[in-house]
């Protein structure tokens, strides 16, 4: 590193200053590993999905397709998506964003860290529990990420275990959320009022909010499991005088925002790659900020959205269907005002920007077919099946994981201090975008025809378009292998990058790439709003 | 615009049966439409943009615009009226989708691990079959085209005397009905369609309940009413004949010790009569009051103590809780809806 001076990286060495480590870039890249760890095996997970459903008839066993289908959800849902952009991107660049020098709590913010580690921990484990179905040694759970009871309460040491897992995960994220709530309102730079921070620091902060509140239950729901599974007390089990529609009500009270969790730390990315890379000021900052806690706000009082068919009361499935379309609102909002930024801007389209407008064209379709979904006539049709299936891949997958993508590559060079391979990073979206559009599209239609989901085996009439599914999700599994080349790659042999490499205005930028380890030599002071393209 | 018509023929939604099922079709087609629109605006406005205002040099100067109100409200505006009328309309489908229709004809089903059963009150029981080559046929409800019909359903377990077993979640669709209902294990949950086509219709469970959770297939078969009735005379023709549900009830009524405290004839014993009971207004000594509808037969049999009628004493009628079985329980609600 002669000459390079010091910085984050290099400031400390040895792989206990890592484990150790409350610098909030360096948790954040901790976070990178392990997410990236999980999000290739919930892949497989996928592709294991996939390669069953190829062929009508069994490839494998419906015990196995079963596992293969509760684990990749928990894995990606609980130890992917959720985490993915607070605790990466936004744990490395929110401080920066701000002005502060870490996050409030450097040292809980380790914690989560390590949270997240038992919970990951505890997940795998539970693939050796339980009745074993391959070789011997594999069993796991079988519930479905949803855990519904009763079907979870037979007792399975597995089934307990992964549920305790995302019990154990949620405490990470309620920590990641604690400690942002907490560096957004103490930690801005002199001059960064709160309607001069980022868009991206808006939308982590209507985040944090969400998994402070709503996180909780989920862990509550998971006790009163545990409790009835070992003590015998009865909550959800009929058997025992308990109601099995309960936890539905408790696990969507906590889902629906975790849907949220999921979604809004992506809208705020797409909200920085827009301006940046077409050097235009965002379009209604105001409305797109006070947006993001307008869908935090309401998505608490719409969990029975999933419920319409559960044996919940009609008048109550009126009012859930009411309030969802409200949340549509917002959303469609925000789509527009990002449309309107990049009227008369000076439009770049590099690789972050490409996935960034992947994410509106994705993400449109995601949002219009959520329409189908909240008219409670159409849903009754649609729950459970591959419409469902679709429709939370276009906007989770979609969503977030192009936003996770383009910001990625966005902050790479602020990150590593190197560029990636440009052309190469293409080439990455092109699989990876027409492979999403390739699987999930046919899985709308196999839901309108009426295709349930979670089915390992499935009539002859479907399975031309579940070939079509299948072999777009080889092509997203090829755009990843290149995506993780253009990393590995950027990363060992990139061109050492500039501060500023694509012009952008807010503070990260002003920094060197990578940034110091305490972020700035002096703490700056701001005097106008975040993107002052003039 | 030769497309909005492809655009509603070309649903990939299953032959609607129903007349509820074609109404949800209208919905579906609108929202197809309305949504091809919005796509097309979008993403026409995506392309235009960026063909338009590429960037020309690195000086490129852009145009610095904060907001428009105008702009802002009408693109808030107007996405908030469409929902509300697709709200509006979808609530108007789903009630009536969800209403019990007049004199519906009642088929009970129980959804078990990973198996339909289909009872008609005359206590017939259609169940799956095996053929000659162990391949499963999946069970068969037959009901006449154009009569209302209620189903009346719970979740089972197989053998209803395993303690680590557990009754699980099912749920009863029907494509081309564009229905379905979640099955509950504990309580009843009704399901209601009055098909208008004769034919075959797929069954599927379409809540996740395990290893054969893809194989719980079943069928509908529509047929006119003729057929249906030769159908139904041709169950009770050979073999020996099945008792009516309610007569199974009954036959519980008289030996499981409910004649001693139940009059059939609207005089109170020490419990009240069953005359007229289903359907009644139930008082109850805490003032509140319920319709005896299934749910709370259920209730009062398994957990006679959870609500008092008015006028006599908890404690009196032992609880049934494990002594009778889901089947049992059901029958005697039959027996007591045919005590008028
Ligand atoms: C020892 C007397 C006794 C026996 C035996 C008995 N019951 Fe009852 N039952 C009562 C009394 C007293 C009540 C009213 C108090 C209450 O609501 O719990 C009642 C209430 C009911 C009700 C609610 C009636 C209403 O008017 O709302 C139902 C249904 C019922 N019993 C079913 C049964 C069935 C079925 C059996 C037999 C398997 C049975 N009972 C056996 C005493 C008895
Ligand atoms: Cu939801
Ligand atoms: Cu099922």
């Amino acid at each position: 590193m002669a000459g390079a001076g010091s910085n984050y990286l290099n400031h400390e060495k040895g792989i206990m200053s890592w484990l150790t480590s409350r610098d909030h870039k360096r948790i954040g890249l901790l976070y990178f590993y392990t997410v990236g760890f999980f999000f290739l095996l919930g892949g497989i997970f996928a592709m294991l999905i996939r390669t069953e459903l190829f062929s009508a008839g069994m490839q494998f066993t419906p015990e196995l397709y079963n596992r293969f289908m509760t684990y990749h959800g928990v894995i990606m849902v609980f130890f992917v998506i959720i985490p993915g952009i607070p605790a990466i991107l936004g744990n490395i660049i929110m401080p920066l964003q701000i002005g502060a020098r870490d996050v409030a709590f450097p040292l809980v913010n380790l914690m989560s860290w390590y949270c997240y580690i038992a919970g990951a921990a505890l997940g795998v484990a539970s693939l050796f529990m339980g009745e074993t179905v391959l070789w011997g040694i594999f069993g796991g759970a079988d519930t479905g990420w949803t855990f519904y009871t009763p079907y979870s309460i037979k007792f399975s040491a597995a089934n307990i275990t992964a549920a305790f897992a995302a019990f154990v995960a949620g405490f990470s994220s309620i920590l990641t959320g604690v400690n942002f709530v907490a560096t957004v309102h103490k930690l801005r730079c002199p001059g960064m009022t709160m309607n001069r921070i980022p868009l991206f620091v808006w939308a982590l902060y209507a985040t944090a909010i969400l998994q402070v509140l709503a996180t909780p239950v989920v862990g509550i729901t998971v006790a009163l499991l545990a409790m009835e599974n070992i003590f015998g007390i009865g909550f959800f089990d009929p058997e025992l005088g308990g109601d099995p529609v309960l936890f539905q009500h408790f696990f969507w009270f906590y889902s629906h925002p975790a849907v949220y969790i999921m979604i809004l730390p992506a809208m705020g990315v797409i909200s920085e790659l827009i301006t940046a890379f077409s050097k235009k000021t965002i379009f209604g900052y105001t409305a797109i900020a006070y947006s993001s806690l307008a869908i935090a706000g309401v998505s608490f009082l719409v969990w029975g959205h999933h419920m319409y068919v559960s044996s919940q009361s009609e008048i109550a499935g009126l009012v859930f269907s009411i309030l969802t379309m409200f949340v549509g609102v917002p959303t469609a909002i925000k789509l527009f005002n990002w449309l309107a930024t990049l009227y008369k801007g000076s439009i770049q389209m590099q690789s972050p920007m490409l996935y960034a407008l992947g994410f509106l064209f994705i993400f449109t379709i995601g949002g219009v077919t959520g329409i189908f979904l909240a008219t409670i006539a159409t849903d009754v049709h649609f729950h459970d099946t591959y419409f469902v299936v679709a429709h939370f891949h276009y906007v989770m997958v979609g969503g977030t994981l192009m936003a996770i993508m383009g910001g990625a590559l966005y902050w790479f060079p602020k990150i590593t201090g190197k560029m990636f391979n440009e052309s190469i990073a293409r080439m990455s979206f092109v699989f990876i975008f027409v492979g999403f559009n390739v699987t999930f599209f046919p899985q709308f239609i196999l839901g309108a025809m009426g295709m349930p989901r979670r089915y390992a085996d499935y009539l002859p009439a479907f399975e031309s378009l579940n070939r079509i599914s299948s072999l777009g999700s080889y092509v997203i599994g090829f755009g990843f292998i290149i995506a993780l080349y253009v990393f590995i790659n950027g990363w060992r042999k990139g061109a050492p990058a500039p501060a500023n490499p694509w012009g952008a205005k807010t503070l990260e930028w002003t920094v060197p790439s990578p940034p110091p380890h305490e972020n700035f030599d002096k703490i700056p002071t701001v005097t106008a709003g975040p993107y002052e393209y003039r | 615009m030769w497309w909005i018509p492809a655009a509603a023929a070309q649903t990939f939604m299953p032959p609607a049966a129903t007349d509820i099922a074609k109404r949800v079709n209208s919905i579906y087609e609108f929202l197809v439409i309305s949504s091809l629109i919005s796509f097309v605006i979008v993403i026409v406005g995506l392309v235009y943009f960026i063909q338009k205002y590429k960037r020309k040099s690195e000086n490129d100067k852009t145009a610095y615009i904060t907001h428009n109100y105008t702009l802002e409200f009408l693109w808030s505006f107007i996405p908030f009226v469409l929902f509300m009328v697709l709200f509006a309309w979808g609530a108007k489908v789903y009630w009536d989708m969800r209403v019990s229709p007049e004199d519906a004809m009642e088929i009970h089903v129980n959804a078990k691990k990973w198996d339909w059963e289909f009872i008609y009150k005359n206590g017939r029981k259609i169940t799956s079959d095996v053929d000659d080559k162990g391949k499963r046929i999946p069970p068969t409800m037959v009901v006449p085209v154009n009569k209302p019909v209620k189903l009346i359903m719970t979740s089972i377990k197989l053998n209803p005397n395993d303690k680590r077993d557990r009754a699980v979640l099912h749920s009863f669709f029907v494509p081309a009905f564009r229905t379905k209902q979640d099955i509950v294990p504990g309580r009843y949950t009704a399901l209601y369609f009055t098909p208008t086509k004769v034919g075959n219709f797929h069954v599927f469970c379409t809540e996740y309940c395990g290893t054969g959770h893809s194989q719980m297939l079943g069928m509908v078969k529509v047929v006119e009413d003729n057929d249906f009735n030769n159908w139904v005379l041709g169950s009770e023709g050979g073999g020996p004949k099945e008792l009516s549900m309610a007569d199974k009830g009954k036959q519980i009524y008289a030996t499981r010790a409910c004649i001693g405290c139940h009059s059939l004839d609207g005089t109170p014993m020490t419990g009240p009569t069953w005359k007229g009971l289903y359907g009644s207004d139930r008082q109850f000594n805490d003032g509140t009051s319920t319709t005896a509808d299934e749910n709370y037969l259920r209730e009062s049999i398994l957990n006679a103590n959870a609500k008092i009628v008015k006028g006599f004493t908890a404690n009196q009628m032992p609880s049934f809780q494990g002594q009778l079985t889901d089947e049992d329980v059901t029958n005697v609600i039959e027996f007591i809806k045919s005590v008028k």
